[in-house]
C-alpha cells in the first residue's frame, strides 16, 4: 500500500495491521513522532491527515491511504522552521521536550483553521496533548507569539 | 534505520579503549602542569591519580578548540545539559555554544551515584566549576611561562590568552593541544564570583533546542539498530502471582516470532511492534495468585503493620495542655507517569553488552545488568541518551535488563518499550502514608509541642521549620502493598502538607492571620523571605469576594525555600472547588538559568496540582483499577490556574537544585485555601478528586 506522508508517497507493508504510528516509526524511520499512551489521550502521537490533527496510535495505517500526512518532520522547509516551531524554540517551552512533536502539530493545525485563536480556544484545540513536565504557560505563550507573528 | 550517531557520544569515544581503564594506567608529576599525551613512557612508579578527580574526567579541549564537558547525570528535562555547560563556558570564559556536554554514558562519563535528590546543581556544577577553572589557570600558567610574564596580566577571551602588550594569542586549542589532562583539579581553585557571572546566571537559549521542536532528537525510543527485533514481556495479571503453565503452541507458526523463557520470565520478539503484540497476546498461561491489600483498606494497614510498640506513640509533652489539636492525614500512591514509557534497546557483541535506556540511574544499571549475567563493569556499556522524563521515578532498570535477557536469547538486538499500561503497573509508585499529628498551644498562643509520625510514606521534610518548645518525629516503615519509590520531593510533599495544614488550623483556633502566626514562629530567614515576597505578589491582606478563599503553604528540602499561595473559588451549592490562582516564591541560592528555573517551579507546582487535586492509583485485589491515562488524570491545559513566580536570586549562596523543592507548597496552599472559602478540612490526598469537597 502507498501512503504520503510529508509530501511523499511511501510504500508500505500493512500485512500485521499496524497503527499509523507504527508504519511511521518502524518504517519510514520518522521518529519525531512519540507513542506515550496508545488510546487517544496523550497527544504525543499528533499528525496532521488532511490539515487536521489526528492520534496516529488509534489511527490504523490503512485509513491513511489518499490522506495527506504531516508529521513533525514535514514543517521545516528548506531548512527554515515553521513560524510554530520558531515561535516554541524562542519561547524556551520544553523541559524533557518528549510532547513536543505532538504540541506544535497540534498548534499548528489548530492556526491553521483559526488564525487567531481565543485562549479559550487554544485549551480547548490544546487539551488532548498531555505535557507531563506542565509546560503549558510556556506552550500557551509559544502558540501567543506564533500567532501574532502570523498576523 | 541505522544507529545513526544515537547520543553524538561516539565521536569522543578516544581510542577505542575503555576510557576509564585508560585513565586508571595513568600516573602524575605532583604539583607539576604536565599535558599527558604519551602515556606508555611516562613512568609508572609515580602516584596513581584517582580517575574521578582529573581534569580529563570532566573536559576535554580538542584540537580544533572543541570543548567538551563531561557528567554522569542524566538529562531528563532538568536542562542540565544547558546549565551545566554554562558554568564550565563561564569558568573558561568561552562563548556558551563552544561547550558541548557529554552526559550518562558509563563508557565516557565519570562514575555517578544517579540524577536524584537535586544534587546535580550544588555537586556537580560545582565540580564542574572547579575544574573548568583549574584547567583555565593551568592555561593561564602555561602561557605565563611561555612567554615569560605574569599571570595576573593576561587576559581571557573567547577560547584564547590574550599577550598584554604585543597583541599575541595562545588559544586554549594550542595550548591544550588536544592531550588530555591527568591533573587533579584544585579543590581550593577560584571561582568566578556570581555577581561578575556573564554567561551563568543568564537564559542562554536550551542546549541542542532545534532537535526538540524538528523530531530530529533521539530518545531511546527512537534507537533502532540492524536486525532489531521488538521484544515484549508475559506480565502476571497480579502482583505477585507465579506462572503455572504456559503454552505457547499459537505462537509457534508466527514468522520471525521467538519465544525467550527462563523461569517466570517470559518474553517474546518480532521483528516489528505489532507481531510482538500479538504474539504475546497468543501466549496462554496460568497463574497462581495470592491474596492482596486493596486501596479500601490501605491507611489501616499502614498503621496497623508499621514497625513500632505502642511506647514510640507515647509523647508527655502534650500532657498538660489545653489547646490541643490532633488530626490524621492521608496520602495515596501516585504515580509519575513520565510521558516516554521505559525503553531499553540492548546489543551483545560477543561477551560485552551494549544497553541503551532512558534512566536516572546509568551505572546503577550497569551494576544490575552485571549481576544479572555475572559479567565485569568493563564489558558492560550503559547509555543515557536525553530521556522523556523521570521525576524520581526512572532510578530503576527494569526495561534494559528485559532488553539484554531477550537479546542474549534470540541472539539479536531488541528494544523493549513498556506501554502506558506496564508503566502504570510494573514501574514503582510515590509511597503511600498516614501522618499523625498533635501540637498543643500554650496559653501566650506559641507553640508548646509538636508530635509528627509518619507511617509509611517516608521521613524526608518531615522537620517542622517553626519554633516549637518539645517536639517529636519519628517516621516508621510498614509493608507497603505496591511497590513504592522515589518521587520528586519523595515524602517531603506528604509531610509539609501535613505539617502546613496544622499550622494553618492552629492559626484559625487562635483566631490569627495564618501568615503572621508562621512568621512569628519561624527563625529561618529564608523561609521568611520566601513567605513575605509570595504574600507581596499575592496581595495577601487584600479581602477576597464571596465564594473566594485564599490559603498559604511553605517548605524546605534539598536546599530550596518555597512558599506558595492559593486562591480558589468555592461554589456552595454544587460543592465544587475551582483553583484560580497560584503565586510561589522560590529561591535556592544564585540563579544559573532565570527562564530554566522558572519553568521547572512551575513545572512542579502544576504537577504538584495532580497530586493535591486528583491524582491517585486506585487497586485492589493486586490490581490497578486505573492503569491507562483516560482513567489516571494528570494536569491539562484546562486545569491550569493563573501561575505566577517570583524568584528570589541569592547571589551570596551557592546554587542549589530545584526540581523538587517547588512542589512543595502547593498542595496545603490549595487545602488551606478551601478552608477559608468553604469552612472544610480536607486531610488527604488527592483533595478533590471529583472537583468537589
Ligand atoms: S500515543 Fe496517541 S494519543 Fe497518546
Ligand atoms: S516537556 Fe516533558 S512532557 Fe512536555
Amino acid at each position: 500500500m502507498k501512503i504520503n506522508v510529508n509530501g511523499k508517497s511511501h510504500t508500505i507493508n500493512v500485512s500485521a495491521n499496524p497503527t499509523l504510528l507504527e508504519v511511521l516509526r518502524e518504517q519510514l524511520e520518522l521518529t519525531g513522532t512519540k507513542y506515550g499512551c496508545g488510546e487517544a489521550a496523550c497527544g504525543a502521537c499528533r499528525v496532521m491527515m488532511d490539515g487536521t490533527a489526528v492520534p496516529a496510535c488509534i489511527t490504523p495505517a490503512v485509513s491513511a491511504q489518499g490522506k495527506d500526512i504531516t508529521t513533525i518532520e514535514g514543517l521545516e522547509k528548506n531548512g527554515k522552521l515553521h513560524p510554530v516551531q520558531e515561535a516554541f524554540l524562542e519561547e524556551d517551552v520544553f523541559q524533557c521536550a518528549y510532547c513536543a512533536s505532538g504540541m506544535i502539530v497540534s498548534a499548528v493545525a489548530l492556526l491553521e483553521r483559526n488564525a487567531s485563536p481565543s485562549r479559550e480556544e487554544i485549551i480547548e484545540a490544546m487539551n488532548g496533548n498531555i505535557c507531563r513536565c506542565c509546560t503549558y504557560p510556556q506552550i500557551m505563550a509559544a502558540i501567543e507569539k506564533a500567532k501574532t507573528s502570523k498576523a | 534505520m541505522p544507529l545513526e550517531n544515537p547520543t553524538s557520544n561516539m565521536k569522543n569515544d578516544f581510542s577505542g579503549n575503555s576510557r576509564r581503564a585508560f585513565l586508571k594506567q595513568v600516573g602524575l608529576g605532583l604539583g607539576t602542569f604536565v599535558l599527558y599525551s604519551d602515556l606508555i613512557a611516562f613512568p609508572s612508579d609515580q602516584r596513581k591519580i584517582e580517575e574521578e578527580d582529573s581534569i580529563a574526567s570532566f573536559i576535554h579541549v580538542a584540537e580544533d578548540g572543541h570543548i567538551t564537558a563531561y557528567s554522569g547525570k542524566t538529562e531528563v528535562g532538568q536542562n542540565i545539559r544547558t546549565s551545566l555547560a554554562q558554568v564550565v563556558a563561564e569558568e573558561l570564559r568561552v562563548p556558551f555554544e563552544m561547550v558541548d556536554m557529554v552526559l550518562a554514558d558509563t563508557k565516557l562519563t565519570p562514575y555517578d551515584r544517579g540524577t536524584t535528590g537535586s544534587r546535580t546543581t550544588p555537586q556537580m556544577s560545582l565540580t564542574l566549576r572547579k575544574a573548568a577553572a583549574t584547567l583555565r589557570e593551568m592555561l593561564k600558567e602555561e602561557a605565563s611561562d611561555s612567554w615569560q610574564i605574569g599571570k595576573t596580566s593576561l587576559s581571557l577571551e573567547g577560547g584564547a590568552i590574550a599577550h598584554p602588550s604585543n597583541g599575541k594569542r595562545l588559544t586554549y586549542a594550542e595550548l591544550a593541544n588536544g592531550k588530555r589532562l591527568f591533573e587533579p583539579y584544585r579543590d581550593n581553585v577560584e571561582l568566578t564570583p556570581v555577581n561578575e557571572w556573564k554567561i551563568a546566571g543568564t537564559s542562554v537559549p536550551k542546549a541542542r533546542g532545534r532537535d526538540y521542536v524538528t523530531g530530529k532528537h533521539k530518545y531511546v525510543s527512537d534507537l533502532s539498530l540492524p536486525n532489531m527485533q521488538y521484544g515484549k514481556i508475559l506480565r502476571p495479571p497480579v502482583y505477585g502471582a507465579k506462572l503455572k503453565s504456559l503454552d505457547i503452541s499459537q505462537v509457534k507458526s508466527m514468522e520471525g516470532v521467538q519465544v525467550v523463557r527462563n523461569g517466570d520470565f517470559v518474553g517474546v520478539t518480532a521483528p516489528d511492534a505489532t507481531t510482538a503484540s500479538q504474539a504475546l497476546a497468543l501466549l496462554d498461561a496460568s497463574w497462581d495468585s495470592k491474596e492482596h491489600v486493596s486501596r479500601k483498606n490501605l491507611f489501616d494497614h499502614l498503621v496497623k503493620h508499621a514497625n513500632l510498640s505502642e511506647k514510640e506513640l507515647e509523647f508527655e509533652a502534650l500532657n498538660g495542655f489545653e489547646d490541643r489539636l490532633e488530626q490524621e492525614f492521608h496520602i495515596d500512591y501516585i504515580s509519575h507517569v513520565p510521558l516516554e514509557t521505559r525503553v531499553g534497546v540492548a546489543e551483545w557483541d560477543d561477551d560485552e553488552l551494549t544497553v541503551w535506556t532512558g534512566t536516572q540511574k546509568p551505572f546503577g544499571v550497569q551494576e544490575d545488568l552485571c549481576n544479572e549475567f555475572s559479567i565485569s563493569k568493563a564489558k558492560v556499556r550503559v547509555i543515557t541518551p536525553d530521556t522523556g522524563s523521570g521525576y524520581g521515578g526512572k532510578h530503576t532498570a527494569e526495561a534494559g535488563v528485559e532488553a539484554a535477557k531477550l537479546a542474549k536469547g534470540v541472539e539479536k538486538p531488541v528494544k523493549v518499550q513498556w506501554t502506558r499500561e506496564e508503566e502504570f503497573k510494573w514501574a514503582y509508585f510515590r509511597p503511600a502514608g498516614v501522618i499523625q499529628v498533635k501540637s498543643a498551644l500554650e496559653s501566650n498562643g506559641n507553640l508548646g509541642a509538636w508530635q509528627f509520625h509518619n507511617f509509611n510514606s517516608g521521613g524526608s521534610g518531615m522537620q517542622t521549620p517553626y519554633r516549637v518548645k518539645e517536639k517529636q518525629e519519628k517516621y516508621h516503615r510498614s509493608d507497603t502493598p505496591l511497590r513504592q519509590g522515589s518521587y520528586r520531593a519523595l515524602a517531603s510533599t506528604a509531610n509539609v502538607f501535613a505539617i502546613e495544614s496544622q499550622m494553618t488550623d492552629l492559626a484559625y483556633y487562635l483566631k490569627e492571620d495564618s501568615l503572621a502566626f508562621r512568621l512569628r514562629h519561624l527563625d529561618d530567614p529564608r523561609m521568611k523571605d520566601v513567605l513575605i515576597a509570595a504574600a507581596e505578589k499575592f496581595h495577601w491582606e487584600n479581602k477576597l469576594p464571596q465564594g473566594r478563599g485564599k490559603g498559604l503553604g511553605c517548605g524546605y528540602v534539598k536546599g530550596g525555600y518555597v512558599a506558595t499561595f492559593a486562591e480558589v473559588a468555592f461554589d456552595k451549592e454544587s460543592q465544587k472547588v475551582v483553583v484560580k490562582r497560584l503565586v510561589t516564591a522560590f529561591e535556592c541560592g544564585a540563579i544559573i538559568h532565570p527562564k530554566h528555573l522558572k519553568s521547572q517551579v512551575v513545572g512542579c507546582v502544576l504537577q504538584g496540582l495532580g497530586g493535591a487535586l486528583f491524582e491517585a492509583v486506585d487497586f485492589e485485589d493486586g490490581k490497578i483499577n486505573n492503569a491507562s491515562l483516560s482513567t489516571y488524570r494528570v494536569p491539562k491545559f484546562s486545569d491550569i490556574p493563573e501561575v505566577e513566580v517570583v524568584l528570589l536570586n541569592r547571589k551570596d549562596l551557592d546554587p542549589a537544585g530545584a526540581g523538587e523543592a517547588p512542589i512543595l507548597g502547593v498542595a496545603p496552599a490549595i487545602r488551606n485555601a478551601i478552608l477559608d472559602a468553604s469552612g472544610k478540612r480536607i486531610n488527604r490526598l488527592p483533595m478533590i478528586p471529583d472537583g468537589k469537597v
